[in-house]
């Protein structure tokens, strides 16, 4: 036996962004736009779905629910009449704590991708790990709750700035924190500066009106590479 | 914790490559702005490397310093905080240079001897 040193250069997590890829090629041929939705567990994402799925109009809505175990979240939306998709990744090993592009591309053949124009991926709650798994998304929105204190951004950079969106959720409870917003903001604006941002609060609906507004924008936006 | 997924993704394609070789060592470029630390990635290798070809391979991680470069003003600088922002123009158009490095670089495997005929 001898030893061979064999260059290679190749970003690990390449194989995922190629099935990423497919997964994109998939979606736009079907004309629909994809979001994925990333947050720490309990921000508040599936209220936010709740809050605006059913009131987008001209735009057919479905849900991908990525979970580690259970249909709690899918359960939640029964309700509103869309088609609610749920994905577990509790099977896998090493795949637990968020979606990757290999377990959205297994979902797909159970999604209606002919009855629906936006599909709404609610990512398993983590905000380390989806932040480097592309699923062949048009765009990601990542939540950041009040609760969860001003320093978040400077301490999941790789999440924040992974997101086109920030969304800063139950700010009908500043009242009762000691929290300072313009802080939270600040620290946004280091880690990504010039980030869309908007703060409401899926609670009482102060602010959910840009984030409809947002979603209305993403489904019609012209797929890419579309010729103008 | 993302240290797990990082080493199921570096096996994965260490093994496309070693074509069913064994691998001694498998050398990585990590970037500081992919926020892994060093001792537990060589703790879930070690772990996620049992029963493929990388089964006992040493991973050898090449640190890289993040440095960021203003397209406005030019000024490149090193960070150490994850802070975006140009300190001498104020500007956001700011690309990495280095620093969001995850790639293998290269593997050593062990090649098997031709047995040259006598």
């Amino acid at each position: 036996m001898h030893r061979t040193k064999v260059r290679i250069v190749e970003d690990a997590l390449d194989a995922n962004n190629t099935i990423a890829s497919a997964n994109r090629a998939d979606f736009d041929r079907a004309g629909v736009k994809v979001v994925n939705f990333m947050s720490a567990p309990g921000a508040g994402k599936t209220t936010l779905l709740e809050r605006v799925v059913t009131d987008l109009p001209g735009v057919r809505v479905g849900v991908l629910e990525g979970d580690v175990e259970g249909s709690m979240d899918a359960d939640r939306l029964a309700h509103l009449h869309i088609p609610v998709t749920q994905l577990n990744t509790g099977a896998g090993f090493g795949g637990e704590c968020h979606l990757d592009a290999n377990m959205v591309r297994s979902a797909i053949p159970a999604l209606p991708l002919d009855e629906i124009d936006l599909l709404l991926v609610e990512n398993v709650g983590n905000l380390v790990c989806p932040a480097e798994f592309r699923i062949g998304e048009d765009a990601r929105v990542m939540v950041s709750a009040v609760t969860e204190g001003e320093d978040k951004p400077l301490k999941y950079p790789l999440m924040f700035r992974a997101c086109g969106l920030v969304i800063v959720n139950k700010i009908d409870l500043l009242p009762h924190l000691d929290f300072d917003l313009d802080k939270l903001l600040y620290n946004i604006d280091v880690v990504h500066p010039d980030v869309e941002r908007i703060v409401l609060s899926a609670r009482t609906g102060e602010g959910v009106e840009a984030w409809r507004e947002w979603l209305l924008r993403i489904a019609a936006r012209a797929p890419e590479g579309a010729v103008a | 914790m993302h240290e797990l997924s990082l080493s199921s993704a570096i096996v994965n394609t260490v093994v496309k490559h070693a074509a069913d070789r064994p691998v001694t060592a498998v050398y990585l470029r990590v970037g500081a702005l992919r926020q892994v630390v060093p001792d537990t990635l060589d703790f879930y290798f070690e772990f996620v490397a049992r029963g493929t070809v990388c089964e006992g391979a040493r991973l050898e991680q090449e640190l890289i310093d993040a440095v960021l470069h203003c397209d406005g003003c030019g000024h490149e600088w090193r960070i150490d905080i994850p802070a975006f922002r140009c300190p001498e123009c104020a500007g956001s158009e700011v690309h990495i240079a280095t620093g969001d490095e995850f790639e293998v670089e290269a593997i050593d495997v062990e090649e098997a001897e031709c047995i040259a005929p006598r």
